[in-house]
């Protein structure tokens, strides 16, 4: 029996949390169904991917290079899979190569290949590839010093971007507005990169920020798991922007320019596996950039697991040892193969959970660097629905798009302004309350940068929401009462918080509560968008007519 | 205003009007792409159907004055769970619903297109009906024919022949701009984006109408021929597949969709009517020869019969790997392929854009 | 049909409640899955084990919060509830969940609100005769001011319900109390805040699973820090290093006879501080703590297998284990186990003498350690205190003491160049054990420089010192030294009341900016001071796989 062995991403720390966890555990269990035996290293004991029955062999052990060569020792392993352990898993393989220690044990390297990674995270390698395949990347400098970094303070367009290599979820990263910015930031980042090595890039501010989870295995077929808008336009990291499955601003042409634009990445990268593409698209043309590709399962990959139902880090691990995505069962269907495309028939929102509750005095500005320690999912048929469940679910102050610190006795209209220009943890409250408040979506939209289309959203959440208010204050005739009362339950506006809203008046309309609950169902995520039967009991719910569950009972 | 989808069963699922007041019936079909209503709606493939998306939040991005795939809207009428009213995409001009009322299309919207999609995954595609009357409705629609008893590739194909260049629709005849080559394009039911991809590889396609004889479309001197898509059982084109046969051998020969079952039926195969179809833009197809696969957009009713292909001079070439259906076919001797599949995209994925490349590859060396 | 358990999830990690719960939930579904129950899970974060879609029986991705369980339960009809895995936010809603006529599983809520509440806590404690330390909830500026002054400072000051040491304070004097009892109040609004007597001892935290008669400890930890950092944030041993074997005796006791009189079903954690050979209980939490996957991997006991089924009406002895503190002896074979009847009788002493438990060397040690993400987080003062600040943790596992430390301070990525320059600046206190470490690390050769006060004790001792300038005062300031890059280590441990702002916070964010690893208490350093030789010759430290710590093969 061919031994594997699987290096975790340590401890938890932000940008590294859970996800790997979820991506190693599957993986593990994917390499043993194949036949092999699993030996995993990770010093986190809080994982199930340590478990006994998770690995056949698990080293809560430090995860150096030192340690990982004397388990190296020990097992022998016939190969290492380096790409689900995060930044963290990544890095310490090519440690051991550098080291000479896989080549001196025999070990094969398992799925994306070293060089392709090194392709992908090295700024200087990743654009040449892209100049030769021609995708266009942002204009940028790269510095490797303190006197690279002097040469360019006069060169560049302010406002740019600041991205150290080789760091997790982008820390020591930044926006330099001026050249004292770029100067501070600048060597901030040059001692934090493993590398010493960053780059400085033109500011994309402002421009849709859109992401594709795709695979491909060893014969070159490439599937696009899952397409991610984030809500929050351009200069704020992903692990800290409210993101929504699949992209809901792009015309059929630009998702598949940009799906096209992601596969012929990876074809070009040769990945082997899951990898996460992210790209700038210009909110009024068809110009678009690639900002980043991260050839190995992330927090993003996580997110579009369970956004699609489709278990990227499964299959990865199984196109790492040879398989095909034709050869690989779709295990949610179980009726067809892993070599097809997810269709969402469902829209799925996350929002980012951070940790300023905790941290009174810490600096709550989002840029590059994440800051967020978790995150929450929301599914729904409706934006505005999933947006609010996802809303309910972050277990903050507010439960709903109200929040007391932007309300007119507390914030004024200016302070207003820099609440929705500067994107904060609050952003999202600002933006409602700003609309609340009457501010036009373009005003709103042009302070804030975010898409219209999200902003009418949340202005229709604010219209339902300020209409119960009135009828709180006796100002809605009882019929208006009732169209408002369905109208927000319909939206996906809490019960709880219709109440709250109604006051008093709720308690002449109780038998419509009842029946708006009657309306709850429960609908099934299958990856088919319903095109196929499928056995998995995956389940949200919904405002709807049909409730998937009860169907599948009554047939069993 | 309120609005129902009947179907022939029985089953009203009431909801919302979107779109002209009014009635139509047609086949109930389903499309699980997240992207490309407006592409649907003016692919005349769709000729006889009312569409039930299965993603939620259709109209987004708007209706804009580029992204149309013929000159008019196509279904009987659409059923959607919301429609977008206030769409946001750079190139947007209109609504969907302010599309379908300029169109005078009807749909309704508030439907639980979920619960619509499973009933024909489990019961087959069903006669339907959109209508902002529902008194009677049922009756009305049991008296109307079957899809299946129409003939939609006359009424969808062109009037009277026309070509296609770089710069789009013009007139037949002569013209000063340098071309690699000429093709011949059989219209049943085409898209415009065929028609673009072709100018984009320097290719001018002389359009006729699918009534054109084989000598007609010969007297052009072609240098390939194209058999575009279209609507409704292939099994009842009889005529077009005489016309297919003549020009087979002739010239290097491509097939699109209802193409691929014209040229099976062409050779002595037959088609079978699927239980609900391929529609959207998530198939993986299989390619016999090299085993890769290939993620397609489809949009079709009916497949080609491999067992009806057995002792005839095609082969089957591709599969779809989820039901293992016929999605390509070629015959030995004849310089004539085909898929099932959309390699235009529009909407869909653009990996089987090389099915153009190698046509025209073909053409210009041969 | 199997019956249905629907089993809560914690919802987003969050600092104090982190992937420690999924990890929990995840073996609560398998264990009730191999025991013929179909587990359906709620939870609505996308990073974790507990949302794969084959994890349980069921998956529904929905905000765990009352309405949205209520739902699931009108749906699903299941046989009941379990709150115990999911953190606080599962916890928390036990009591509404039960008023809403739902069948909460194991411990009942009534329960589960006597741990939670203070005075009914109290009052049990009184009962049972356990000590605690001094103190009362109170309502009022006033009432803490009184509860202060008879207790006499320092004293903890916190809110109650909530999660992490959120708004804890440790107060020296009466000027600091306003303001911090302020904190306590608005951190949980309408809820009482605790003022405590502060004690500076070790302190020690079990995790028990008990049936409602009997009660199991697995293992005792023993933090390495003293009483006042947050449980989360310190570094903890299992088995414990210096607790007498008197003193694991009483919190054997004592965690029995509270598990019991509480009516406890399923699992339990208690946190204790030893002062003058008593322990005395700090607080109990009525569920899965974050130890809980520690340690069951240091132990091999499934932790939440037997939580779960003590939970669905199990008895211990049925499971095969019964009342008492469970230790392995080396080698392979059977534990000894310091057992006690149910009401909490010590009974069987197979390893209690004179002095109490005489512990044979155990086959492992297991040092915990937490990760803090400050690098990520500007303006966050990143010093210990009660109020916890770490995202995650690592375990370092080795046969001596010595050896684990090490691995657990490596893995949490404390980078202690073997040669170069400890910079030490310490609170008063802490000065005597400061000479201490400054000491041992001259004798290994390492270079100590020391802001003036701590400078003139290190000199005193004979140990040759460079003098480092506060900030204010001009070169060579502590901060230039640091930018200079030639920095192994500082050790800056707070003095009372500091807060972010002051110079030893710059100092610590500085460290951040600069990737010096900064320790911020005397009790880390110490520790830190007792794994030199391992670093020095990481050969001394085994690699071996968790199996073979754990069966001691």
């Amino acid at each position: 029996m061919r031994t594997i062995l699987v290096i975790g991403s340590g401890p938890i720390i932000i940008g590294q949390a859970a996800e790997f966890d979820y991506a190693g555990t599957q993986a593990c269990k994917s390499l043993r169904e194949e036949g092999y035996r699993v030996v995993l290293v990770n010093s986190n004991p809080a994982t199930i991917m340590t478990d006994e029955e998770t690995a056949d062999a698990v080293y809560i052990e430090p995860l150096t290079v030192e340690f990982l060569e004397r388990v190296i020792i020990r097992e022998k392993p016939y190969g290492l899979l380096p790409t689900l352990g995060g930044q963290t898993g990544l890095n310490l393989a090519s440690q051991l190569d550098q080291a000479g220690i896989i080549e001196k044990y025999g070990i094969k390297l398992l799925g994306t290949q070293l060089e392709a990674i090194r392709k992908a995270e090295d700024r200087e390698l990743f654009r040449a590839l892209m100049r030769e395949i021609r995708e266009p990347v942002p204009e940028s400098w790269i510095v490797e010093s303190d006197a690279d970094l002097e040469a360019i303070l006069d060169v560049v367009p302010y406002p740019c971007i600041i991205r150290p290599a080789y760091t997790l979820g982008g820390t020591g990263g930044g926006i330099a507005n001026n050249r004292n910015e770029l100067w501070e930031t600048g060597r901030k980042g040059l001692k934090l990169s493993m590398r010493s090595q960053l780059m400085v890039e033109r500011s994309l501010l402002g421009w849709k920020e859109v992401e594709y989870e795709v695979m491909r295995d060893s014969k070159g077929n490439c599937i696009t798991v899952c397409n991610m808008e984030n809500l929050d336009p351009m200069g704020v990291h992903t692990g800290d922007s409210i993101v929504v499955a699949p992209s809901q601003t792009l015309s059929d042409i630009e998702y598949h320019m940009l799906r096209t634009a992601s596969l012929k990445i990876i074809n070009a990268l040769k990945i082997e596996g899951g990898c996460n593409v992210q790209l700038a698209v210009n909110p009024d043309s068809f110009d678009y950039y690639i900002i980043e590709v991260n050839p190995r399962v992330s927090r993003s990959s996580a997110l579009a697991s369970k956004a699609t139902g489709y278990p990227i880090a499964r299959v990865a691990a199984k196109i790492a040892v040879g398989k095909t995505l034709d050869e690989i069962e779709n295990a949610v269907t179980r009726t067809t193969k892993a070599c097809f495309e997810p269709a969402l028939d469902y829209c799925v929102v996350k929002i980012p959970r951070w940790p300023f509750d905790k941290f009174g005095t810490g600096d709550r500005r989002l840029s590059t660097q994440m800051k967020a320690t978790g995150e929450v999912m929301a599914i729904d048929r409706t934006f505005e629905a999933a947006l609010l469940k996802a809303v309910r679910g972050l277990e903050v102050k507010s439960k709903d798009l109200r929040h007391v610190a932007f309300a007119p006795d507390n914030c004024t209209d200016d302070a207003l302004k820099v609440a929705i220009s500067q994107p904060t943890d609050e952003r999202l409250w600002a933006l409602a309350e700003a609309l609340r408040r009457g501010w036009s979506l373009d005003e709103v939209h042009r302070h804030s940068r975010v898409d219209r289309w999200f902003l009418r959203k949340i202005l229709g959440i604010v219209v339902v929401t300020e209409a119960l208010r009135q009828a709180a204050n006796g100002r809605r005739r009882d019929e208006e009462v009732k169209a408002d009362i369905l109208r927000a339950a319909a939206l996906g506006v809490p019960v709880r918080t219709i109440r709250e809203l109604l006051g008093p008046v709720a308690d002449s309309y109780g038998d419509l509560f009842v029946e708006a609950e009657t309306q709850n169902v429960y609908k099934m995520v299958d990856t088919c968008a319903g095109e196929f039967e499928s056995a998995t009991p995956y389940y949200y719910s919904a405002r709807e007519s049909e409730d998937d569950q009860a169907l599948i009972s009554a047939n069993s | 205003m309120d609005a129902y989808l009947v179907l022939h069963d029985g089953a009203v699922f009431p909801g919302r009007l979107v779109g002209a007041p009014g009635e139509a019936v047609g086949e109930v079909v389903f499309n699980t792409g997240m992207t490309g209503y407006q592409e649907i709606l003016s692919d005349p493939s769709y000729a006889g159907q009312i569409v039930n998306f299965t993603y939620p939040m259709i109209g987004n991005y708007g209706v804009n004055d580029d992204d149309f795939e013929s000159a008019r809207l196509q279904p009987a009428a659409v059923v959607v769970r919301e429609a977008c009213d206030s769409p946001s995409n750079w190139r947007s001009t209109k609504t969907i619903d302010q599309l379908l009322k300029e169109r005078g299309m009807v749909g309704v919207q508030g439907i639980d297109t979920r619960a619509v999609t499973k009933r024909i995954r489990s019961g087959g595609a069903v006669m339907g009906m959109v209508t902002t009357q529902p008194e009677q409705a049922l009756q009305r629609l049991r008296a109307t024919k079957d899809y299946g008893e129409h003939d939609f590739v006359y009424t969808v194909s062109t009037d009277k022949a026309y070509s296609w260049g770089i710069d789009g629709k013009d007139e037949m005849g002569a013209t000063d701009v340098e071309y690699a080559a000429t093709i011949a394009v059989l219209d049943c039911g085409l898209k415009y984006n065929i028609l673009r991809r072709f100018a984009a590889l320097r290719i001018r396609s002389l359009v006729f109408p699918a009534g054109t004889s084989a000598e007609e479309i010969l007297s052009h001197n072609p240098s390939g021929i194209l058999l575009s898509p279209g609507p409704g059982d292939p099994a009842r084109l009889g005529p077009v597949v005489e016309t297919v046969k003549s020009l087979l051998g002739t010239r290097p020969m491509f097939g699109i969709c209802l193409g691929n079952q014209l040229l099976c039926q062409a050779v002595g195969g037959k088609t079978f009517k699927l239980k609900f179809g391929h529609r959207g833009s998530n198939h993986p197809v299989k390619d016999l020869e090299d085993g890769t696969v290939t993620i397609t957009s489809q949009n079709h009713g009916y497949a080609v019969d491999p067992e009806s292909l057995t002792g005839t001079t095609a082969h089957v070439t591709q599969l779809n790997l989820n039901d293992g259906t016929v999605e390509g076919i070629a015959v030995t001797g004849a310089d004539a392929s085909s898929i099932q599949y959309h390699p235009e995209a529009a909407p869909g994925p653009w990996d089987s854009r090389k099915h153009f490349v190698r046509f025209v590859d073909k053409i210009t060396q041969g | 049909m199997k019956p249905t358990v629907l089993v809560l999830g914690s919802g987003p990690i969050r600092i104090g409640q982190g992937i420690e719960f999924d990890y929990s939930c995840v073996h609560c579904v398998w264990a009730l899955r191999e025991t013929g129950y179909r587990a359906v899970i709620l939870n609505n974060n996308p990073e974790t084990v507990s949302t794969d879609f084959d994890t349980g029986d069921g998956l529904y991705f929905e905000p765990v919060t009352l309405d949205d369980v209520l739902r699931i339960v009108a749906h699903e009809n299941p046989v009941g509830v379990v709150v115990q895995f999911g953190g606080q936010t599962a916890i928390n809603l036990a009591d509404k969940l039960q008023g809403a006529g739902v069948k909460v599983l194991g411990t009942s809520p009534e329960a589960i609100a006597a741990a939670e509440d203070r005075d009914q806590f109290e009052s049990l404690l009184t009962r049972l005769k356990i000590p605690k330390p001094p103190g009362r909830a109170v309502r009022s500026l006033a009432e803490a001011r009184k509860v202060a002054e008879e207790v006499g400072y320092p004293v903890l000051v916190r809110p109650s319900f909530v999660l992490g040491g959120r708004a804890m304070e440790i107060v020296h004097s009466e000027e600091h109390l306003e303001g911090f009892y302020q904190e306590a109040e608005d951190a949980n609004p309408g809820q009482p805040v605790l003022v405590d007597k502060y004690f500076t001892g070790t302190e020690a935290e079990v995790d028990v699973i008990s049936d409602g008669e009997e009660t199991f400890l697995p293992g005792i930890m023993e933090h390495v820090e003293r009483a006042g950092v947050h449980s989360g944030d310190s570094m903890a041993v299992y088995p414990p290093v210096s607790l007498s074997g008197d003193v694991q005796k009483q919190i054997v006791v004592s965690a029995c006879q509270i598990a019991r009189e509480l009516g406890i079903k399923g699992i339990m954690n208690i946190q204790f501080v030893v002062v003058d050979g008593v322990a005395y209980v700090l607080e109990v939490n009525p569920r899965a703590s974050r130890t809980v996957p520690y340690l069951s991997k240091v132990t091999g006991v499934p932790l939440v297998k037997l939580a779960t089924r003590c939970m669905m009406g199990e008895t211990l002895r049925s499971i095969g284990y019964e009342s008492g503190l469970w230790t392995r002896l080396p080698g392979p074979g059977d534990g000894t186990r310091l057992g006690c009847t149910a009401n909490g009788v010590i009974q069987t002493e197979t390893a209690v003498g004179e002095k109490g438990v005489e512990t044979p060397e155990p086959p492992l040690y297991a040092v915990k350690a937490p990760v803090f993400s400050f690098q990520k987080l500007a303006r966050v003062e990143p010093s210990l205190g009660p109020e916890m600040k770490s995202t995650g943790e690592v375990l370092g596992v080795d046969r001596t003491y010595e050896a684990a430390l090490y691995k657990a301070l490596i893995a949490s990525g404390i980078v202690f160049k073997p040669k170069g320059q400890v910079i030490i600046t310490v609170d008063d206190p802490d000065k005597v054990a400061a000479v201490e470490i400054a000491k041992e690390l001259h004798c290994r050769g390492y270079q100590i420089a020391a802001t003036p006060g701590t400078a003139r004790l290190i000199a005193e001792a004979g140990v040759p010192v460079e003098k480092l300038n506060k900030i204010q005062d001009g070169s060579p300031t502590l901060l230039e030294r640091l930018f200079e890059g030639q920095v192994s280590l500082m050790i800056n441990t707070p003095g009372p009341g500091q807060k972010a702002g002051s110079d030893a916070a710059r100092i610590r964010r500085a460290c951040i900016e600069t990737g010096v690893t900064c320790v911020t208490s005397i009790d880390t350093a110490v520790a830190l001071a007792r794994a030199l030789p391992v670093f020095e010759d990481p050969t001394k430290a085994l690699c071996l796989s968790i199996t073979e710590y754990v069966r001691g093969v």
